[in-house]
């Protein structure tokens, strides 16, 4: 049951979305499907083909309710042909189109404030329960279920289309869809607060996510880039901390034990969308993951290879954390001194004033340049930038080992 | 088709060039050609010229101070809000943009002529 729902969820919102033209309404009758399930499943074994159960029993509950005149809010537009328009009340779940790209680009619409469009792909996308969401998201549920609700009453009262972008909007559209994916990702892989430094779950959904938009368009260099970025850091998830919870650095961890039949769908993944054309910034950061998780150690990592990717980088995706990443390269093709100078310069631009990976970046260089005092003073910059109890206490160590 | 309401702002004090008010008189026509309707307009002269009134106190200028102002507002009937963003983006601007919203279901202008 816990596989179907994760697994068939989005498909059966979406399919339920077309008949009831309502997100709220899909959902309750998505929830009455799963309801059925758990009853008649354990009494009469699991069907054959799970999904197509659940839709054809959400569609019904929703056509149910929709004779019941119970919802008769503002319709969302469904921009179908005249085709389409005649299978939306149809029951049969072989020639129900597959609409979770609708669903997808429903919730990632830029309309919509970015937390909403993440809180909403969590929710209907991946069927995350709302109190899960807030908590993943270290919200109160008060706040996400509002949160959630607003962003629903924005879809319904401004009329987001249930539909994919035109052709012209696709590529930008696209874009914010994965950039979505991987926000997800981020908060889980590297918690911006909290206990763990990976909170699995949210990770796993960004994956779950990038794998189903991977398979619905697969055509896509970015989408097969971002998968293949987060699949990369997958590999290596066993080695971020040690048995104690506490963060082991790229050069120390144990590289025996990355995923190799992962790493593998990385590589191949990674060459498919550079040989699609000009990459972009997901395939390169993905060719870069790629080049560390295929390297024999941290010292025999392609680091000039990693320099020109990063440079390339920078090119189409121009971010002072970019700069940061680049000059922790720099440091292992040119020395610490040069990548100094030039996290010096970011320093002054003030643009990562907040963020701590700039101070640690720089205490690491300033302690390779045998410089500890400095570099305690930035380990300690660091610390107060944090609030992730896991990086906080790999910067404590650091300090104290520097005798700080 | 749903209503929305397209609300332009400008920088405080921008000289409008003459291609960018022909461009508005031209804009009605581009929508219609878009798919879309103007259903009606509104151009406001500058705020240098508006009376506020809060809890029955009169003062000079607009009601909320900032860079930029309200300019004009217009109405558009749209498919939904790509479309209407679609159209709203086709409005001459000079140093500012456009906000989009729909309109409440509460007609003081023509009311959409469908709601498919």
């Amino acid at each position: 049951m816990a596989a179907a729902h994760r697994e068939e969820w989005a498909a059966v919102l979406a399919a339920t979305v077309r008949v009831t033209r309502d997100l709220d309404a899909a959902e309750e009758a998505v929830q009455e499907a799963y309801v059925q399930a758990l009853r008649t499943w354990g009494r009469d074994g699991i069907p054959a083909r799970p999904g197509a159960w659940l839709t054809t029993t959400a569609r019904r509950q929703a056509l149910n309710g929709l004779r019941r005149g119970r919802t008769q809010t503002a319709k969302l537009p469904l921009l179908l042909g005249p085709t389409e328009e005649a299978e939306v009340d149809t029951i049969d779940p072989d020639t129900i189109p597959d609409d979770r790209l609708r669903l997808v680009f429903t919730c990632c619409h830029p309309a919509l404030a970015p937390e909403a469009q993440v809180a909403l792909t969590l929710r209907l996308v991946c069927g995350v329960a709302t109190p899960d969401v807030a908590r993943a998201l270290l919200v109160t549920e008060t706040t996400m279920a509002a949160r959630i609700t607003r962003a629903k009453q924005k879809i319904a009262v401004a009329r987001i289309p249930y539909a994919e972008p035109a052709p012209a909007e696709r590529a930008a559209r696209l874009d914010a869809v994965l950039t979505v994916v991987h926000l997800v990702h981020s908060t889980g892989h590297t918690a911006p607060s909290g206990p763990d430094l990976v909170r699995d779950d949210l990770a796993a959904r960004a994956l779950d996510l990038a794998r189903m938009l991977h398979r619905l368009v697969p055509g896509e260099p970015e989408v097969a880039g971002l998968l293949a970025l987060l699949l990369a850091h997958h590999a290596r998830r066993a080695t971020r901390t040690d048995a104690e919870g506490r963060i082991v650095r790229l050069a120390d961890q144990d590289r025996t034990r990355w995923d190799r039949a992962v790493v593998a769908e990385v590589d191949r993944l990674v060459v498919a969308a550079l040989e699609a054309g000009p990459p972009g910034r997901f395939t390169l950061q993905a060719a870069i993951a790629a080049l560390h998780a295929q390297a024999p150690s941290y010292a025999g990592t392609d680091w000039a290879q990693v320099v020109v990717l990063y440079d390339r980088l920078r090119a189409v995706w121009p971010s002072p954390v970019v700069d940061l990443n680049r000059a922790v390269a720099v440091a292992e093709v040119d020395g610490p001194q040069v990548a100094l100078a030039l996290v010096d310069r970011l320093v002054a631009d003030g643009d990562l004033a907040r963020y701590p990976y700039l101070p640690a970046t720089r205490a690491d260089l300033l302690e390779r340049l045998g410089r500890p005092a400095e570099a305690v003073e930035d380990h300690r910059r660091a610390l107060a930038l944090t609030d992730n109890a896991a990086e906080q206490e790999h910067l404590r160590r650091r300090i104290a080992a520097l005798g700080g | 088709m749903a209503q929305y309401a397209v609300i332009i702002y400008e920088r405080e004090g921008v000289e409008m060039p003459p291609e960018v008010m022909a461009a508005h008189e031209a804009l009605g026509g581009r929508i219609v050609g878009a798919g879309g309707r103007e259903v009606a307009g509104l151009a406001l002269e500058p705020t240098s010229t508006a009376t506020s009134i809060r809890n029955g106190v009169i003062s000079d200028g607009p009601f909320i101070e900032s860079k930029e102002a309200i300019l004009g507002v217009f109405v558009i009937e749209a498919r939904d809000l790509d479309h209407a963003i679609e159209l709203a983006a086709m409005t001459p601007i000079v140093d500012g943009g456009v906000e989009v919203r729909p309109l409440l279901d509460f007609a003081v202008v023509d009311p959409p002529e469908d709601d498919s």
